[in-house]
């Protein structure tokens, strides 16, 4: 297995969903300090399902990549869903990471997972943007 | 220099089925089969307590720790009762900055650092900046990645108590001018610390013509086993300070209600030492003397010279640092442009290429770099210039697929 799959490649050269939206619900960052990589992620929530989601940030091309793709995979569900999911989902759907790794796959996933504390204990939390 | 990658067992190792290209020495050294044998050989045949036994056995295990103190001695050119044994660098300087800073340290008074210096170097004098109330500050860097010695003597004054700093950057590669800071330093009274684990497994190291009070090194990089270090000291400096670990061994005599300490190095040494792990760095010590310290840096300064080179032509890759090999160890810091170095690490490592990526343990210096972490190769001994050539062919390869 390489540990750069053209998935990965390409949601590194590509990212979708990735800048601000005007009015998010909730808007978390979350980092790995000893690489600086950070991911800031930002959802729309309506009826309880995620209408739109934004994310942005900087880091290496697996935890970039990594955050592209969870976008794709949180559009659309319900919160309920999005409770439940399990971080081994993100990583099938990388087609796997090496395990030195796996700190920067899965930063996306602990920011979704802030994200969805926030909205469980306010219904809606937005942080200024930090990326130091 | 003679070719030595016979002596160093696991470098005939595969890794991901490629030959593996260490290229990671200034985090820590391969070992000769020379040292494992003598810590080995230790547990097999001498293993006792040391400085306790009547017996013969203890004796033995007591001489031959000895002997490993006196082979650093020579190496660096000091008296074996100046040379303690700690744990390593950090707790060298944690020693240090406890026992210099009871003895030496008052409010008020200044400590100085570099910008380039290792955390180990840096959070001991931060906290005893905060214990005692003085003032730290850091000395800056000229864009070349040098110490801005124009900066060092603006701050430096009569208050200064101390200046830490290190000898070799174990990022930008720097060797900076410790003789030179060690006069400037002495003439406003301020004492002289440096951390030497990067230039004592890399180049000839004399105390004296380092002029400094103070040196820290630790055995794993200088292909002895983890576990182990050095702090070198001037005695009457070492005779002033009060101990750091108390406890067994470092004492003299004990009533209930106080003791009084032992002689140098002792005094600093409490508890059961780390004896395999002196006799291995004992070993370690004779096999660098026998290959010869100044071979030893001229062999790395011929391999920096070609990593330089290589680098340089590349006008996707950003060196950190002196661009001169006379100018630095060997170790030479770099990114690729729009590259994360962790994707630069993992990409080589599948061509069984070891490097580092991060921040070195030197978060202050990255900040100034304006990077968050960067690419870091280091070289050896058992390093050749076959092993420079892969490398770089591997990082066009890694431009190539991320680039
Ligand atoms: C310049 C420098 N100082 C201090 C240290 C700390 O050494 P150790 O981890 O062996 O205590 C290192 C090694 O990482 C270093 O490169």
């Amino acid at each position: 297995m390489s540990p750069y799959e053209d998935l990965i490649i390409d949601h590194w050269r590509h990212p979708r969903n990735k800048g601000t939206l005007p009015d998010p619900d909730v808007d978390v960052t979350e980092a790995n300090v000893p690489c600086g990589d950070v991911v800031r992620l930002q959802l729309k929530v309506r009826n309880g399902k995620v209408e739109d989601v934004r994310f942005d940030g900087r880091g290496c091309a697996i935890s970039m990549a990594s955050a592209s793709l969870l976008t794709e995979m949180l559009k659309g569900k319900r919160l309920e869903e999005l409770e439940k999911m399990r971080q081994e989902e993100l990583l099938e759907a990388l087609g796997g990471v090496i395990k030195p790794r796996l700190n920067c796959a899965l930063l996306p996933f602990r920011t979704l997972r802030k994200a969805l504390e926030a909205l469980g204990e306010t219904g809606s939390r937005v942080d200024p943007p930090s990326y130091r | 220099m003679r070719n030595v990658r016979g002596d160093f067992p696991v470098l005939a190792r595969t890794v991901n089925g490629h030959p593996l290209v260490y290229l990671d020495s200034a985090a820590t050294a391969q070992k000769p089969i020379q040292v494992i044998e003598a810590i080995a050989r230790f547990y097999r045949e001498a293993n006792a307590n040391v400085h306790r036994g009547l017996y013969a056995l203890s004796v033995e295990a007591t001489e031959l720790y000895e002997n490993a103190r006196k082979k650093i001695a020579a190496l660096i050119g000091a008296r074996p009762e100046e040379v303690i044994f700690t744990r390593g660098t950090t707790e060298s300087l944690n020693l240090l900055a406890y026992s210099l800073g009871e003895a030496r340290v008052r409010e008020g008074d200044g400590i100085l650092v570099t910008v380039m210096e290792h955390h180990a170097n840096l959070i001991p004098w931060q906290e005893l900046a905060r214990r005692k109330g003085a003032a730290l500050s850091a000395v800056r860097i000229t864009p070349d990645g040098e110490l801005d010695m124009d900066d060092f003597r603006r701050r430096l004054s009569a208050r200064t108590a101390v200046v830490a700093v290190t000898h070799i950057s174990n990022v930008l590669g720097t060797i900076n001018p410790i003789p030179e800071i060690s006069r400037e330093a002495h003439r406003v009274g301020a004492l002289v610390v440096v951390d030497a684990a990067q230039s004592i497994p890399h180049l000839p190291v004399d105390v004296r013509e380092l002029g400094c009070d103070f040196l820290a090194f630790s055995g794993h990089k200088m292909l002895g086993p983890t576990g182990i270090g050095v702090l070198w000291g001037r005695r009457e400096l070492l005779e002033e300070m009060p101990p750091f670990l108390t406890g067994g061994e470092m004492i003299r005599e004990v009533w209930i209600d106080r003791a009084t300490w032992n002689d140098l190095p002792y005094k600093f040494e409490a508890g059961t030492p780390p004896i395999a792990q002196a006799v291995g760095l004992g070993a370690a010590v004779e096999y660098l003397a026998g290959l010869g310290m100044e071979e030893v840096r001229r062999h790395e300064e011929e391999l920096t010279g070609l990593l330089l080179e290589g680098l340089k032509a590349r006008e996707y890759v950003e060196i950190y640092g002196p661009r001169e090999p006379q100018k630095r160890g060997g170790v030479v810091a770099f990114n690729l442009r729009g590259i994360h170095p962790h994707d630069v690490a993992t990409l080589l490592d599948q061509e069984g290429i070891a490097i580092r990526a991060g921040h070195h343990c030197a978060q202050p210096l990255h900040r100034l770099l304006g990077v968050p972490a960067s690419c870091r190769a280091s070289v050896y001994v058992y390093n050749t210039p076959e092993e420079i050539e892969l490398f770089l062919a591997a990082l066009d390869g890694v431009w190539e697929q991320l680039g």
